[in-house]
């Protein structure tokens, strides 16, 4: 078991997502970056899609009631494994690199490096929260899943899984991987309906990260995009990567935690190759969006799952 | 800014494919467009309304709930991640992107066979509180229309709405055929909090919020009647195709 001591803020309880619900109105949720969870649950041994804390602001204060193995992955949160005594020697936790505690021990995650990016901790045997439609994940807008439906708080005790098997070639380390702040696209249902400025600016401008993006979207700022004519939809299904236009010209990528249906033009998708990259994407920096085919995205993501294969070649084995 | 054009020119090619336009003639109705788009690289989203379309016939809803329900079972065989019906369109969302050209020509070819015949939907009825506390846009609302609160809540609740689709929150439902004298345009200013179990009102369209949420329309009531339990069986209490009626529970006028 592990007991939260600080809770932080918007710490939730994820695992890679709640699927084939979305004609009942029902999100995605889950991490949003499921590279650097996937990471982290082959370091440990755990299922691919095992429950992790999301961390977005700290501080966060676990203590362990068991022994167990973690690893923090995504942006280092400057982090300190403590016996709980005072005055006792802390001990760096290094990202990327499994940890092994014992039961008494705390761990301390005081704040992202980064601002506004986030981190995963992953344990061995995974967060052994009820599994609600199919998956872990916290639907923290309509409350249900993960740790009774909503992100942490300071007292919560949460259960941690059996079933986990420790890679063979251990120690190992992986390296976290680097936004490149460019998202690769392909055009949306409604992308002839803008102008050809509006075309222009979309692929050339370097779009600013507003403060007001969440997990449910990623809200840009720069020159705003024109339609043709004014456009009025009927309401149709959306899905993440989406990229809306609202009546005000600025877009928004939607992010797991958007809604099912939406009714906004759709100019572009982000590939799915790029979607981790929206987990890390702080406020005041910028993105591009980058022109590419549906064949090449298709490639992109084979190449990640080859990457995500021989990652666990490495580590367990073939 | 070559790299940019290159690619533009890509996809122009590519979107003789993934967009295109079908006829449908089937017996019962005038022949009629559908337009299939790319949704990213693993969905396709079906408009079997014409693009400026702004508002469903129910034969062709019907139609769509035919579709997606003869989809559903068929969902590990097909590949199919995700199908989401939404108002005169369908969004199906592959588990491989090779998938998606089959999936297309499947859903064009059985669209005519489906006979627009209505689904074996059931009738719910939702008891409502309206007024007073429970409806704190009610007397707003019945002004705006230019009738009593009494004549508001009595047309409210004389319809039989059909779930035209689900979206915007687990459980909450689109339902069609609101009286156009209740047509009331969204509030200036949304609402930060919306009860759950509110009825509300907006533009032509009716609903319960099943969760707590912001929100811009009007509220006229509040039911009882949990319309979202994520441990149900069936989570959702209204599904696509289904019948409503709101039956007055208590009137505060």
């Amino acid at each position: 078991m592990i007991e939260v001591l600080r809770c932080g803020t918007m710490t939730s309880v994820q695992d890679l997502g709640r699927f084939g619900m979305r004609h009942l109105g029902v999100g995605q949720a889950g991490v949003l970056d499921p590279i650097a969870t996937q990471q982290a649950n082959l370091l440990l041994g755990n299922e691919a899609d095992a429950a992790v804390l999301e961390l977005t602001v700290g501080p966060l204060q676990l203590a362990f009631h068991q022994d167990c193995t973690v690893v923090l992955t995504g942006v280092d949160f400057s982090t300190s494994i403590s016996t709980g005594k005072a005055a006792a020697a802390q001990q760096a936790v290094i990202p990327g690199q499994a940890m092994e505690l014992k039961a008494g021990m705390q761990l301390t995650l005081q704040r992202p490096t980064i601002p506004g990016t986030r981190a995963y901790l992953a344990v061995s045997g995974g967060i052994d929260v009820p599994v609600v439609l199919g998956s872990r994940s916290t639907d923290l807008a309509s409350g249900f899943g993960g740790f009774h439906g909503r992100a942490l708080q300071t007292g919560d005790v949460l259960p941690i899984g059996r079933f986990f098997t420790p890679p063979r070639n251990a120690p190992y380390g992986i390296r976290p991987l680097a936004p490149s702040h460019v998202l690769r696209a392909t055009p949306g249902p409604d992308y002839d309906a803008f102008t050809a400025d509006a075309h222009q600016r979309f692929w050339m401008q370097p779009w600013g990260i507003s403060h007001q993006s969440s997990r449910m979207g990623l809200r840009l700022n720069g020159q705003a995009l024109t339609l043709n004519k004014p456009l009025s939809l009927l309401s149709a299904g959306v899905l993440p990567g989406n990229v809306q236009v609202p009546p005000n010209g600025l877009p928004i990528v939607l992010s797991n935690d958007a809604q099912t249906i939406g009714g906004y033009p759709r100019i572009a998708s982000v590939i799915q190759a790029d979607l981790w990259q929206l987990a890390h994407l702080p406020p005041l920096t910028s993105v591009y969006f980058q022109p590419v085919t549906h064949a090449v995205a298709a490639q992109a993501r084979e190449r990640q799952l080859r990457y995500l294969g021989r990652l666990r070649e490495a580590l367990h084995g073939a | 800014m070559k790299e940019y054009c290159e690619a533009h020119q890509d996809w122009q090619s590519q979107q003789g494919c993934y967009r295109l336009t079908a006829m449908s003639s089937d017996a019962d109705s005038m022949p009629h467009e559908i337009h299939v788009t790319q949704l990213g690289e693993d969905a396709l989203l079906f408009l079997f309304t014409p693009p400026d379309a702004q508002s469903v016939a129910l034969p062709i809803q019907q139609k769509l709930w035919q579709m997606s329900y003869w989809l559903e079972p068929q969902r590990d065989s097909l590949g199919l991640l995700e199908i989401v019906p939404g108002m005169g369109n369908l969004l199906i969302k592959a588990s491989q992107k090779t998938l998606l050209n089959t999936l297309r020509d499947l859903v064009l070819t059985h669209w005519p066979k489906l006979s627009g015949n209505d689904v074996q939907g059931r009738l719910l009825e939702i008891p409502v509180s309206y007024g007073g506390a429970h409806g704190p846009d009610l007397e707003a609302a019945a002004a705006h229309c230019g009738i009593s609160k009494e004549r508001f809540i009595a047309l409210h609740s004389a319809t039989i709405y059909r779930v035209y689709c689900l979206g915007f929150q687990p459980g909450f439902a689109y339902l069609g055929g609101l009286d156009p004298a209740l047509e009331v345009p969204r509030l200036d200013s949304p609402r930060i909090h919306v009860p759950a179990g509110s009825v509300a009102i907006a533009g032509s369209q009716t609903a319960v919020y099943p969760t707590d949420s912001p929100g811009g329309w009007h509220i006229i009531g509040h039911t009882e009647t949990r319309l979202f339990d994520p441990q149900a069986e069936q989570p959702s209490l209204l599904r696509p195709g289904d019948s409503v009626r709101f039956v007055i529970l208590e009137e505060a006028i």
